[in-house]
This record gives structure tokens, sequence and C-alpha cells, in this order.
């Protein structure tokens, strides 16, 4: 009989750990760089000048939530981060913290999203690691993805690059994913609630590479959402930012779950967004390229570089004005 | 309808804003309309959306005593530190963990390994009561009128399962004493309330009668949305141009005359009247509710032998006048140096509806 959950003996390294990682890792990567299971992937070194390199932990709770699980989301999340980096995507590790007791079942379906996200992000899974904790000693199942990509032409990208009078685009709805979250792990069910936005976004920055040089800076607003970003790019700097309230976009789901739960939607995280600051000339091509795109159909220009030093002021629907504060502290639940 | 874009719709907030310009406008020269906004959730709007930034010069909001939290005295945190160390699971609303108590905060009682979760439900202690049989789990009932009833679900829940270990740390208050004690305060001068949404939902538009009647001053309902706060004003504007004095019930949508019959019933049922500490003000005779007798069961502090006593606070921290709406935040002493959201010293500045936090939050961006 098949084993229905994950046991202490699965880490032991002897017959259980073949059983797992021969079943139902190798089952799904071992094709490519994981075949014969060396100690370390060797990787062709690109011809691109530079490789961009980072890495991220994933402890989301619940494992499954609408529109994703922690499986696609360990891999968009990496995707991403080398992406907003100008990096084009091309290699991922894999390490899995299980907790002894969690369903194979819910492993299965994990490790198949993780296949399909990173097929559908064209990138190769080449290294990884497997390690099993005893009850109670993690939340069911722990991600780590480090990735690898290649630095792509034009992109010279940095804060310190931002100047007063840049503009400010968003590639479409923010806090999907961290409103799908919450609403998941407090039970709240709404009819059409959010679904996590949880995607890649390395076309979008692929697409706009022939207007690279305009690009100063991009962000993927995940913990924080874009009140994070926006005072991390004005902090300390001679400018501020000025906000829109009636141009930022959200979705109606998670517009109602941050009313319900009393939450700023400006804080809350998207897992499949860009936040970029780029010179006013080439803010309408590049929303027009993203516009192209499924997933930058709802791109849009939020606001500019502007305003007294430092601050972060949102423009409101009433025409008067607030400042865009941080997060402070833990109001959210673990969504990444 | 849609009720969130149709009640911000920046064309209407223009328009709104006109009013209150030419109504302003129309007072005499030297007149000033302190208007207090009862409610936390109003202060939050208010600041959120930038509502203080737009009014005419001689109309000022002062904020209210209308946040559960704020009110809540530090004896209380002790209490339910106490109850933390004696080994029962606490479950909290999410602002209550940071609250500075006399010596220390549930979320330091928690690192230390005390079990504290927060909820967003009230039922999360009754699945906490069914999982943990072997267990105490206490919830930290404060509030107004508007969450009393909700948190009384947890009561009548515990009575149908026949669960034996959960109980309520009740902080219960009522809004009306409040508005009462601060009619009666010589050194306030309030020209109009702009009465809360929720709790009126609950207690009813009429309840406000009395201050209207006996106290000459205007009483607006309205709702928490940007152009309710707006409407609500100039309403507040329109009587005090006209020198009337009347309760008017600018939320009608979901505001009744008489309240919500259903919650006011459970409310009767399982609570009494009693006196209450309102931190920063003190006791106000019969302005909380607690646990009748027959259901002393779920009272904690019955249960537990725990008393809420006395506490102690920084003697500097000004909470109280700003909850008195006596002080503006930046006048307290603490403002902006010891006491901010990352250190609060005080309750105004822990709860995301405290007027501190609101103020340091949200202003200063002009």
């Amino acid at each position: 009989m098949k084993d229905s959950t994950i046991q202490i003996g699965h880490g032991g390294g002897g017959v259980l750990s073949r059983e797992l990682i021969r079943g139902e890792i190798m089952t799904r990567f071992g094709q490519d760089a994981l075949r014969g299971l060396p100690d370390a992937a060797t990787l062709p070194v690109p011809h691109a000048g530079a490789l961009v390199f980072t890495t991220d932990s994933f402890v989301v709770q619940p494992l499954e939530f609408p529109g994703g699980n922690i499986g696609d989301l360990a891999v968009h999340g990496t995707v991403n981060d080398l992406a907003v980096s100008g990096g084009r995507p091309r290699w991922l590790s894999l390490a899995l913290i299980l907790e002894e007791g969690l369903p194979f079942a819910v492993l299965r379906r994990v490790l198949d999203s993780v296949r399909a996200a990173a097929d559908a992000c064209e990138v190769s899974v080449v290294t990884g690691d497997t390690k099993v904790v005893g009850r109670g000693q993690a939340d069911g199942l722990y991600v780590n993805t480090a990735g690898i990509g290649e630095l792509m032409e034009g992109f010279n990208l940095g804060p310190e690059r931002i100047v007063e009078g840049d503009h400010v685009l968003v590639s479409g709805p923010l806090g999907d994913h961290g409103m799908a979250v919450l609403a998941a792990r407090e039970s709240i069910r709404i009819e059409n609630g959010p679904l996590s936005d949880s995607a890649p976004v390395h076309r979008l920055v692929m697409a706009i590479q022939p207007l690279a040089s305009s690009v100063r800076f991009m962000r993927d607003p995940t913990r924080g959402g874009l009140a994070a970003v926006a005072n991390e790019i004005v902090e300390e700097r001679p400018f501020g930012m000025l906000l829109r309230e009636t141009l930022l976009p959200f979705s109606s789901g998670a517009r109602a779950v941050a009313e319900l739960l009393g939450l700023d939607p400006l804080q809350v995280a998207s897992e499949g967004r860009i936040v970029m600051v780029c010179a006013p000339e080439a803010s309408e091509s590049i929303l027009k390229t993203w516009r192209g795109l499924p997933e930058g159909r709802n791109a849009v220009r939020v606001g500019e570089v502007a305003g007294p030093a430092g601050r972060v002021v949102l423009e409101t629907v009433t025409g008067g004005r607030r400042l865009v504060d941080v997060p402070r502290g833990e109001l959210l639940p673990r969504i990444c | 309808m849609k009720y969130i874009e149709g009640f911000r719709n920046p064309a209407v907030a223009r328009a709104i804003r006109k009013c209150l310009d030419s109504l302003a406008a129309g007072l005499p020269a030297d007149r000033r309309v302190n208007v207090m906004e009862v409610c936390g959730s109003h202060t939050m709007a208010i600041a959120r959306y930038g509502i203080r930034d737009i009014l005419p010069p001689n109309l000022d909001l002062i904020s209210g005593p209308g946040c559960p939290v704020c009110v809540t005295p530090t004896s209380y945190i002790d209490a339910a530190i106490e109850l933390a160390a004696k080994g029962a699971i606490i479950v909290s609303f999410g602002d209550m963990i940071q609250v500075p108590g006399s010596e220390s905060t549930l979320a330091a009682c928690r690192s230390q390994g005390g079990a504290v979760e927060i909820g967003y439900s009230p039922l999360r202690a009754i699945e906490l009561a069914e999982a943990h049989p072997d267990r105490e789990i206490v919830f930290l009932a404060i509030g107004f009128e508007t969450t009393i009833a909700p948190v009384l679900s947890i009561v009548e829940h515990a009575e149908r399962r026949r669960l034996g270990n959960v109980s309520l740390l009740t902080a219960f208050k009522l809004v009306p004493p409040a508005l009462r004690a601060l009619l009666a305060d010589p050194e306030i001068r309030i020209d109009a309330f702009l009465c809360p949404a929720h709790v009126s939902a609950i207690i009813g538009a009429d309840a406000y009668r009395p201050f209207a009647e006996e106290y000459r001053v205007p009483c607006v309902v309205a709702g928490f949305e940007p152009l309710d706060i707006l409407y609500g004003l100039q309403g507040i504007l329109e009587q005090v141009t006209r020198g009337e004095a009347a309760v008017v019930n600018q939320y009608s949508r979901v505001v009744t005359a008489g309240g919500n019959v259903c919650a006011q019933a459970m409310m009767a049922r399982y609570l009494e009247p009693v006196d209450a500490a309102w931190r920063g003000i003190g006791v106000l005779p019969a302005s909380g509710l607690g646990l009748r007798p027959e259901y002393a069961r779920y009272d904690a502090e019955r249960r537990h032998g725990v008393i809420v006593g006395l506490g102690s606070e920084n003697p500097a921290c000004a909470c109280g006048d700003v909850l008195k709406g006596k002080l503006r935040p930046p006048q307290c002493p603490l403002f902006g140096k010891v006491c901010s959201p990352d250190h609060p010293v005080g309750p105004c500045m822990v709860s995301v509806e405290g007027t501190c936090s609101a103020y340091f939050k949200y202003s200063g961006a002009a």
C-alpha cells in the first residue's frame, strides 16, 4: 500500500527517502540537469554579460489558496525577482522542508504546480533538496527556491536613477494575492472573491526590452504592497511620490475583502505585478506594450515622482491628500 | 448599486465641498464650529481620505472616544497577560496585542511562549474550545455596541454545544454615556456630533435625541464612506447655520430610528449595565455592560479569579485628553518622539483607529 502521509523516515536517507525522491521528484524534474541526481548542477555559462541571482523562502498558509498554491508561488516569486532585476530567468533550485504527517496528495499537487509553473516560465529546476522534520516543527510544507537569470541587454536599473517628474506605472490590479490568501485563511467566502494574482512577470519585462534605457527601476510589490515599494523608493531622497487614488487599480474582490477586514489595499501583496518608475516620455509606449499582453492588459499609470522629499502622498477621491505609510508590524498572516 | 465606488465618487465629493464652503462662509466671521466625530472608524476614514485637508477653515473636527482599543484600561491588558501566564489560550482582535499594559504587551507575552491568538471572528474561540477541551479559552471581549452581539455568539454557541472551557474577559462599552460625560465637561466645547455609523445601526438614531433636545447639540448619523462623511458635515453645518439642533439620520441605508432589536435583545439577555473604566476618562457610571450573574461561568474574571484593577499609566501620556478632544495628538509631549506606532506608549497610538495613529500615519502630506 502506498503511504498517504509524509513520515519522519522519508527524510532518513534510506528506502523511504529513495521512494520519495524517485516517486515524486524525479518523475517530475528528472529529465534535465537532475538526471542521475548529481550533488550540484553544472550550468553552461551564457553569453550574457552578467548573471542575476536571487533566493526566496515560502511559508504561506494555507498551502493551497484560490488562484494558486505554495508550489507555483515559489516559482513565480523567484522568477519575478529575477525579472524585475532585468534578468531573463533560466535556472531554479527547489528545496522542500516537509512536516511529518503532510498528506502525499497535497505534496503531489504542489509539485505538479511547480512543474507547470516552471514550464510556463521556461526555467529548469536544476538542483534541489528535501528534508523531513517532526510533527509541529514546520507548518505542513516550506519551500525555498533560488534562481539564476541572464541580465537582459539595455537594462540599467536602480533607485538612484529615479529623478523628479518620472512616471509610476503598475502592470495590473494590486493586492489580489494577499487578499485571496487572507480570505482563504479566515474562511471568508465571498462570491466572486479575490483570486491570487500569482503569475510570472518576465514576459512583461522582455517585451519592453527595446525601451529598457527609459526604465529606471522595477520591483514586484509583494509584502507591504505598493505602499512599501513607494516608500522604499523615496526614502532619504530629495523628492517624494504622488499617487492618485482614482487611478489605482483594484479588483472588486480584493477591495471587498480589504474593506471587510479594515485593511488598506495599498499595503497588500501582489505576486504577479510590476511597479515601474520610468522616464515620462516612455510611459505611454510601455503601457501600450504591456496592454498587448494578457498579464498586462490592465496596466496603468498611477502617479509620478513629485512632492515633498521622502514622502508618499495619495490624492484621495475627495481631493484631499494623505500620507501613504508602510505597514507596521503584523497585519496579515503569512502570505508568501 | 455599487456600495464602494458609489460613495467615493470624486465629482460628488467636489459638489459637497462647494456646499460646505458656502455654508461655512455664511457663518459670522469669528464663529468656529467644533464637530466631534465620535467613532474611531470615522477618525480613520477622515484621515485616510484626507478630509481634514479640504474642510473650510472655520470647521474643526475633534476625534472622540470611540475607538474600543483606546479606551481599554492598562489593567485589562495586565489581566489578559495574567490569564495567559496561567495557561489559558487568549483570543483577541488584532489591535489589542500591541497595546501596552502596565509592564508588558500581549505580543511580548506571546513571544515568550504565551498562547495568544488573533481571530477575525469571535467564533474562533469556539473552534479552539472544541479543539482543546483540556485548555481554557479566554476571548478578549472589548468593543462598543456594534461588536457586542457578535461576541455574545460565543456564549450562545458554548451553551448550545455545552462547552465548559470558554469565557469572556469583558470590557464592553456604551456610546451614549460617554457622550453625556463629554457634554457635561465644562472644558470641552462641542457644537455637534457626527454620530457613529455601525453603533447607530444597533442602538438606533433615536438614542441621540436627548443630546439634541437637552443639550441643543445637532447629531447627524453618517456612514463611513468619504461621501457619507462630507454629506454628514453638510447636514451639521445646515443645522448650525439655522440654529437648529436635531437628530438627522443620513445613513438610512443601514440605520433605523429604533436600531437592531435582535442585537438589543441578545445584549439584554446576557448582559447588565456596569460602571466601566475608560482609559484617560475614568470610571463612568453604567457606561459598560457585564455578564449577568446567571452567566458567571462565562465571565473570565469570576471564573479564573482575575481582577481588572487600576493599573498604571505613563503619567506623561495625554491619551485621555486626546480621547476627550481637549488635545490634538501633536500637542502631546510624547507624540512622534517617544510615542510612535512602532513604540506606542498610549492606546491612541496603538490601534489603527486611534486618533494619534491616524494623525501619525496620514497627516503631514502637504
